[in-house]
């Protein structure tokens, strides 16, 4: 794993430099020293350790890598991590309360089955976070065109809409 | 992906000067150039992030009436935006119908008409394709169609030929809209009305758009005609969601009782730029709104289409979407319900 203090090779070798990039990361803030094309699902996985987001299509296409950026669901393989200086950046392990209880949705997910391989859940938990915050939506269909950007492979996606609609319900 | 340099500059004179040079790139939103990047079919040697120009506005009324939108202002926040929604629900419902949540809170109204055709042969830099590199032939002709053009394309000679399709739904509205595009470059300020922005390939399909090296867009006017009464955006597509319109409809009225008094329609996922004829738009000028009418508009409008063996259907599918959006925009409250399966 690369951590923020990696060795990079000398200076003679590389035609770029790294940037100084702050990101505030669940609430803490973070220095990292990076190249330019690091995307920021890279940066939070590999340079942070935060391997909660996953990397499904590195491509923007199937939204396990949503992260919350100022409190809007964004791609983070999409985006590099030097264009979002100063950012507050929240992902799935943010999500639970500072005491380690779960949030509703978290809850949510469990009781209504909401996940088998796990692999897509993170970025589903951020993704309807950031839905709830963009607009209030008016039907099961709704919800489900907004949540679209998140594929789930072993089919649980019936299941991931309950337990969003019963989050939405119940605020 | 390649390696780059990367600047934020904050003075748009400044941006415009790193833009001039060759192998330089604006980025803004990222989310094409960051895809198309990883797939070694976009390369720059610098990425200009403008997204910190200092002066830009948000989305505001003009004093004539019409609304002007910040080219760097995402398209979610546009889509949500007041004075979009109330007053251009039709370029809402559009942008509304594209690409996914997250995607519409990083892309910017600016990239959005600069986006490229998601044509498998364009994204696959192991085949011919005289839009990424001019002169090499085009892989679509002759191999999987079924995204591809019906209208406008280049079909000979085989090394300028292009079939490919402009993805965006958000352009579909504004080339309904009558929007203008405002940019600013090397050469200064100017102002491009919608339909001269994109192209058709013709002899050049390796140029989308009419923008010279380092204009960057500023901003998308659109005129006080917002259609907000009757207006309807039908995208007809493989899945209900998260899938590129095999055929999309604009369709805007202003109704004087019965009667029609002006008709937008724009057509998406069947050229190489929003299709809008102004004939059928003429045509339907003080007629009624009924279905024979509208058929009679999508025989003016589809004139000329060229289907291949795998989107031939786009044809017929075009001109009955024609008519079922006419009809759609006379009562959009029950019709323009978010996530909605096309009824």
């Amino acid at each position: 794993m690369l951590t923020e203090n990696a060795t990079l090779l000398p200076k003679t070798q590389r035609n770029f430099d790294p940037q100084k990039v702050t990101l505030t990361v669940n609430g803490q803030p973070r220095e990292l020293n990076i190249l330019p094309w690091v995307s920021l699902l890279d940066a939070l996985r590999e340079y942070i350790g935060l391997t909660g987001t996953k990397k499904g299509c590195d491509h923007g296409q199937c939204g396990a890598c949503t992260v919350l950026c100022d409190g809007r669901r964004i791609l983070s393989c999409l985006t590099l991590a030097v264009m979002k200086e100063g950012a507050e950046i929240t992902t799935i392990e943010g999500i639970a309360s500072e005491e380690g209880s779960l949030h509703p949705l978290q809850k949510a997910f469990i009781e209504h089955d909401a996940f088998q391989c796990g692999y897509c859940t993170p970025g589903q938990i951020c993704s309807a976070l950031g839905m709830m915050q963009e607009t209030t939506p008016g039907s099961r269909a709704e919800v489900a065109d907004l949540m679209s950007g998140n594929l789930c492979r072993c089919g649980a996606n019936s299941n991931i809409l309950d337990a969003v609609m019963e989050v939405m319900n119940d605020e | 992906m390649n390696n780059f340099s990367y600047n934020q500059p904050t003075d748009i004179q400044e941006a415009i000067q790193q833009g001039e040079k060759p192998d330089s790139a604006y980025i803004a939103g990222g989310t094409n150039l960051i895809d198309l990047m990883k797939y070694n079919v976009a390369q720059a040697d610098a990425l200009i992030d403008i997204n910190h120009l200092s002066g830009q506005q948000d989305i505001a009324r003009k004093e004539d009436g019409g609304v002007r939108m910040s080219a760097f202002t995402t398209n979610g926040v546009t889509a949500y935006h007041p004075l979009i929604k109330e007053n251009y629900p039709l370029l809402s419902r559009a942008i509304l119908a594209g690409a996914s949540g997250q995607i519409r809170n990083m892309a910017t109204n600016g990239g959005n008409l600069l986006q490229r055709t998601r044509c498998y042969y364009f994204y696959d830099i192991n085949t011919p394709c005289n839009k990424r590199e001019p002169g090499t032939g085009c892989s679509a002709l002759g191999g999987y169609t079924r995204m591809m053009a019906i209208l406008g394309a280049t079909h000979e000679p085989h090394d300028q030929a292009c079939i490919a399709v402009f993805p965006s739904d958000m352009c579909v509205a504004l080339a309904a809209l009558d929007t203008v595009v405002n940019v600013e470059g090397p050469d200064g300020e100017r102002s491009i009305p919608f339909e001269d922005f994109h192209r058709l390939p013709g002899d050049k399909p390796q140029l989308d758009n009419n923008l010279r090296k380092g204009e960057i867009i500023t901003g998308l006017d659109l005129p006080t005609q917002g259609f907000a009464q009757n207006y309807s955006y039908l995208k007809l597509r493989d899945r209900n969601s998260y899938a590129f319109a095999m055929v999309s409809v604009a369709t805007g009225l202003e109704l004087e009782g019965d009667s029609i008094k002006e008709a937008r329609i724009a057509l998406g996922g069947v050229a190489h730029k929003p299709w809008r004829v102004k004939e059928s738009e003429d045509f339907l000028k003080g007629k009624t709104a009924t279905p024979e009418n509208f058929a009679a508009a999508a025989e003016i409008i589809i004139e000329g289409a060229v289907g291949y063996k795998d989107n031939a259907f786009k044809i017929n599918l075009a001109k009955r979407a024609i008519v079922r959006n006419g009809l759609m925009a006379l009562n959009p409250k029950e019709t323009q319900l978010p996530g909605a399966v096309p009824s």
